[in-house]
């Protein structure tokens, strides 16, 4: 098994192998049009030990809402993959963003959300 | 009736008319929402790590301060709150390690156990809405599209209603004298905490929504997340400047057509 798989697999606590590709969580995904990885190609890149799905948009625009894994017929909780890629980068200490840069109007569950999703 | 409240943070700030609403609405069904004696922020996002229990602390936090009132019952409105507390709250039920290790790491709290049953306030209406006809004097009258987005609904196993087609909300709003239209995009997301990082998401998400609810005919949306509301309401603005030709809709909490259609005067 190659590390990124491991990993994945040990953060999610998902079995990725369970996966065979049908493409429902990427139909139903609300954010997919601004993603540069299908949830499903990323599932097959992690399962392939690419590394480049470490450094793509699509983890970070995920927004939990859990759609993915609700309908997926093997039972996937592919949120539960996209938080592992994150996590793989935030426990570097390398942030997604820089909070100073965050408005400081919006509601405080999205300033508390956005900085456990996207700060280590 | 008593039940143990949870606000959380934006009850008390962005979405205060969201609160005051919900408690004058709730007091004339003849039910009292008290506030927790001390409460904390749930953490919002609740944790998919496997390892990382520590983000679900301050929610168990909570739940240990709801036993401690006596409630066994709490009621979290927030629909971000409610998830996350909802969720920690399974597993303090189901996962035996997870909670052996919280417990010994908070070695200052009594052991939690799982016991407080944690519900959304739509959950409570569901079973007055006979006491809720009868409560109101000006009905409603318009058309309505009910936004769930999704934290009421998924994971499945914290799910208010049915997570795919649910129907509380456009129930409450038939009781309350309005009418409600078919609504597909109901349950999907309104892009959430991408507002922070990434707001042309959010913008994206809120066009396709509010278009799709307008041409099904409502007059206005109707949600229950603080953080839907903002993104929906609010975020119109920078809607309007990508697509000019937007019209837009108004976006309430569901408790505010409830003092509307009770006929409840709001100070403010």
């Amino acid at each position: 098994m190659n590390w990124l798989l491991s990993k994945v697999e040990e953060l999610s606590g998902e079995n990725l192998y369970a996966c065979y590709q049908c493409g429902k969580c990427s139909a139903g995904c609300p954010m997919v049009e601004e993603m540069d990885l299908l949830p499903n190609q990323v599932i097959l890149l992690v399962k392939l030990g690419d590394e480049s799905v470490v450094e793509a948009k699509s983890p970070w625009v995920c927004a939990q809402c859990y759609q993915c894994g609700v309908r997926c017929p093997r039972e996937v909780d592919i949120a539960k993959i996209m938080e592992a890629i994150r996590l793989i980068k935030l426990r570097k200490n390398i942030d997604h963003i820089k909070l100073e840069n965050v408005e400081k109007n919006l509601p405080q569950i999205a300033i508390v959300s956005a900085t456990r999703k996207y700060t280590g | 009736m008593e039940m143990g409240y949870y606000p959380g943070c934006t009850l008390k700030t962005n979405a205060k008319v969201f609160e005051d609403s919900l408690l004058k609405a709730f007091e004339k069904i003849g039910i009292k929402l008290k506030e927790l004696n001390k409460w904390y922020c749930c953490g919002t996002v609740y944790s998919l790590a496997t390892d990382n229990l520590m983000y679900r602390l301050a929610a168990i936090r909570n739940l240990i301060r709801a036993k401690e009132d006596g409630h066994e019952k709490l009621v979290a409105p927030c629909s971000i709150c409610y998830n996350t507390l909802k969720q920690a709250n399974l597993m303090a039920k189901s996962d035996e390690e997870a909670m052996s290790k919280i417990n010994a790491f908070m070695d200052e709290e009594p052991d939690y156990d799982g016991s407080v049953s944690v519900i959304h306030p739509l959950e409570v209406i569901e079973a007055k809405l006979q006491e809720i006809k009868a409560a109101v004097k000006k009905p409603l009258g318009k058309k309505y599209a009910a936004y769930y987005g999704c934290l009421l609904l998924r994971p499945k196993e914290i799910a208010i209603d049915e997570h795919e087609n649910p129907s509380i909300m456009e129930r409450l709003i038939e009781a309350l004298g309005g009418s409600v239209v078919n609504f597909p995009l109901k349950n999907e997301c309104c892009g959430s905490y991408n507002v922070a990082s990434n707001k042309e998401a959010v913008i994206d998400a809120n066009y396709r929504i509010i278009t799709n609810a307008r041409r099904n005919g409502a007059d206005a949306i109707v949600t229950s997340c603080p953080l839907c509301h903002f993104n929906l309401k609010e975020m119109q603005k920078e809607v309007k400047k990508v697509h000019p030709e937007f019209a837009g809709l108004p976006v309430y909490y569901f408790s505010e057509l409830m003092v509307e259609a009770f006929g409840i005067e709001m100070e403010g």
